[in-house]
């Protein structure tokens, strides 16, 4: 690693009225990196998304986007919203125009809406441009939502539970797409979810946070699964039940019981731990060599 | 099964129309007339006393009176006597004016208290104040301080018509959804077109809502203010044919402004049925 990192995040904190919903947060997003944040509800998962795109400020600590501060919401970063967030007077195309059009104001309108057309396309509704989000169902919703979010063309795209309203058909066509849509434009993410088998299948590493309030980063898990993964045959994968029996035992107990006194835990360098290359009868909570040394692939 | 409820219920509102039209026919039959009035006296008291003949006009009267009244919307006698087509376009011609007015303020003025929260409640305790003030109330000081009655009309109208629409926008600006404005946010639009291009199209069901509230007390107002302020316009149109005691213009009068009152209802709840969106 030379330079900064993409995103890096210092001792970032936010605390209501007197208790730290989380506090001492470093963690750190490399280019074209899909980052995954589990952690139960409380825990200020979309707080720490808003801070990331500037929509909230962080109580304590800052974060850096290629070495600079961020400050404000910004056309670098787009955000998937977990209610799709489309303008019901809108339709899809001018959903996406909307977008476009904010971040080449310059362009002829011939020009934005072949591009708009082109991310509608992408996530396969050629067929819809001219329809009304109330016309569609939640998960062509939620496609607009991702159509407009890339057409943007951003630095880094953040997602806030944007399957968890949808059915588990979609949900899982959906997910397919988006990881096809982000290796293809090597786009670098930063998602929240609940959904374990979700983060397996997409992320690169997934960040635990433990219960709040004061919730820190527990540790980070590196997805040791090759990158070409796809939903059906994830489960096939030696490394999958290991990853998958790991974050599922931090969720049912570590989190809650995380002892944060342990000489072990440092908050500025968070564990960075690969489950999948354990043996299946080695100690999961062993720590990993690989710390500091990032990127799963 | 819509279709055959709409069907009956026509039937339903036909026959109620018919019903009423009936016992106001048998209502004003009249009776027999008098006997044996003197001649002299008899000039005095009119047909009422003489043929025994009622005093308020039948529906056949009054319906006649009014296609006389179509047929001749347009006329102008001089200062007392005008067509009622005349007459209801200096009454629209008011209440169009103090509406614009009213438009004019309440829109920009609800959008700055929408959009803060201080100035929500700054202002809150004199809209308290000043809601509940029967507009009618203001007129003896607009004809003093504008020393014009028609102006005086047309501020009454603004006053009273300002209300609905200023509170309406500034609750619809308000409630605007998070998420569209973090929409916003995110893509960095500047402030006038995010107010014309998410808060006012968001905002609108609800701004175009208060529109339609004040268009009907605006159209309220203006038969009182302009019994008040006279010359012309339907409201003094009714006040003047009561003295003239002419019972049948002045149920004309009543049932055109029922007539323009629906229609003006009607535009506007085709107007928020416009900007209303499925969400």
């Amino acid at each position: 690693m030379t330079g900064h990192p993409f995103i890096s995040i210092e001792d970032l904190a936010k605390v209501y009225g007197d208790t730290p919903v989380f506090e001492h947060l470093h963690f750190a997003i490399d280019k074209g990196e899909f980052v995954c944040l589990i952690g139960h509800s409380g825990c200020g998962k979309t707080t720490i998304l808003n801070a990331l795109a500037g929509l909230e400020e962080a109580s304590e600590g800052a974060i850096l986007m290629g070495g600079r501060e961020i400050s404000g919401p910004s056309l670098d970063r787009a955000v998937i919203f977990q209610s799709h967030a489309l303008m019901p007077w809108m339709t899809v195309l001018d959903n996406v125009g909307f977008a476009v059009k904010s971040r080449w104001p310059d362009w002829s309108g011939a020009k934005r809406r072949a591009h708009a057309l082109k991310f509608i396309d992408l996530v396969g509704l050629a067929g819809a441009a001219d329809k009304k989000p109330a016309q569609l169902s939640g998960g062509m919703r939620q496609r607009v939502g991702i159509a407009r979010a890339l057409s943007i063309e951003p630095k880094m795209l953040l997602m806030d539970e944007p399957f968890s309203a949808l059915d588990a058909l979609t949900r899982g066509t959906l997910q397919d797409e988006v990881l096809r849509i982000c290796h293809e434009t090597e786009q670098t993410v930063f998602m929240i979810t609940h959904d374990v088998d979700e983060a397996i299948l997409l992320a690169d590493k997934i960040i635990l946070m433990t219960n709040g309030p004061h919730a820190v980063i527990a540790e980070i898990v590196v997805n040791t699964m090759p990158r070409n993964r796809s939903r059906t045959d994830l489960h096939r994968h030696p490394h999958y039940y290991r990853i998958r029996n790991h974050l599922i035992e931090f969720l049912v107990d570590r989190s809650k019981q995380f002892d944060r006194a342990n000489a072990d835990f440092d908050p500025r360098h968070p564990r960075l731990t690969t489950p999948g290359l354990d043996g299946p009868e080695s100690d999961v909570t062993a720590s990993s060599p690989l710390r500091n040394n990032h990127g799963a692939a | 099964m819509i279709s055959s409820l709409r069907l009956r219920a026509a039937i339903v509102s036909v026959a109620l129309l018919a019903g009423f039209l009936l016992l106001w026919h048998l209502g004003t039959q009249g009776t027999a007339p008098t006997a044996n009035l003197d001649p002299e006296y008899a000039r005095l008291m009119g047909a009422t006393a003489v043929e025994g003949k009622s005093a308020f006009p039948g529906p056949a009267e009054v319906l006649g009176k009014f296609w006389w009244h179509l047929s001749h919307a347009f006329y102008d006698n001089g200062p007392n006597d005008k067509g009622l087509g005349i007459q209801l376009i200096f009454s629209l011609a008011r209440v169009l004016g103090g509406f614009g007015l009213a438009v004019a303020v309440a829109l920009p003025l609800g959008f700055l208290i929408g959009m803060s929260p201080l100035m929500h409640r700054a202002l809150d305790p004199f809209f308290q104040v000043l809601k509940p003030i029967s507009p009618l109330a203001w007129m003896p000081l607009a004809l003093y301080t504008i020393k014009d009655s028609a102006t005086s009309a047309i501020f009454v109208i603004f006053i009273c018509s300002l209300w609905p629409m200023l509170l309406n926008t500034a609750f619809g600006v308000a409630a605007v959804r998070k998420e569209w404005l973090n929409v916003a946010r995110t893509l960095e639009v500047g402030p006038f077109r995010k107010a014309f291009r998410v808060i006012l199209p968001a905002a609108a069901p609800t701004i175009l809502t208060g529109m339609r509230i004040s268009i009907g007390i605006a159209w309220l107002v203006i038969v009182a203010a302009e019994m008040l302020v006279g010359g012309t316009g339907i409201g003094y149109f009714v006040w003047n044919e009561w003295n003239n005691l002419s019972i049948t213009n002045v149920i004309n009068a009543i049932l055109v402004i029922g007539l323009v009152g629906m229609v003006l209802d009607l535009i506007l709840a085709r107007l928020v049925k416009l900007v209303t969106y499925p969400e």
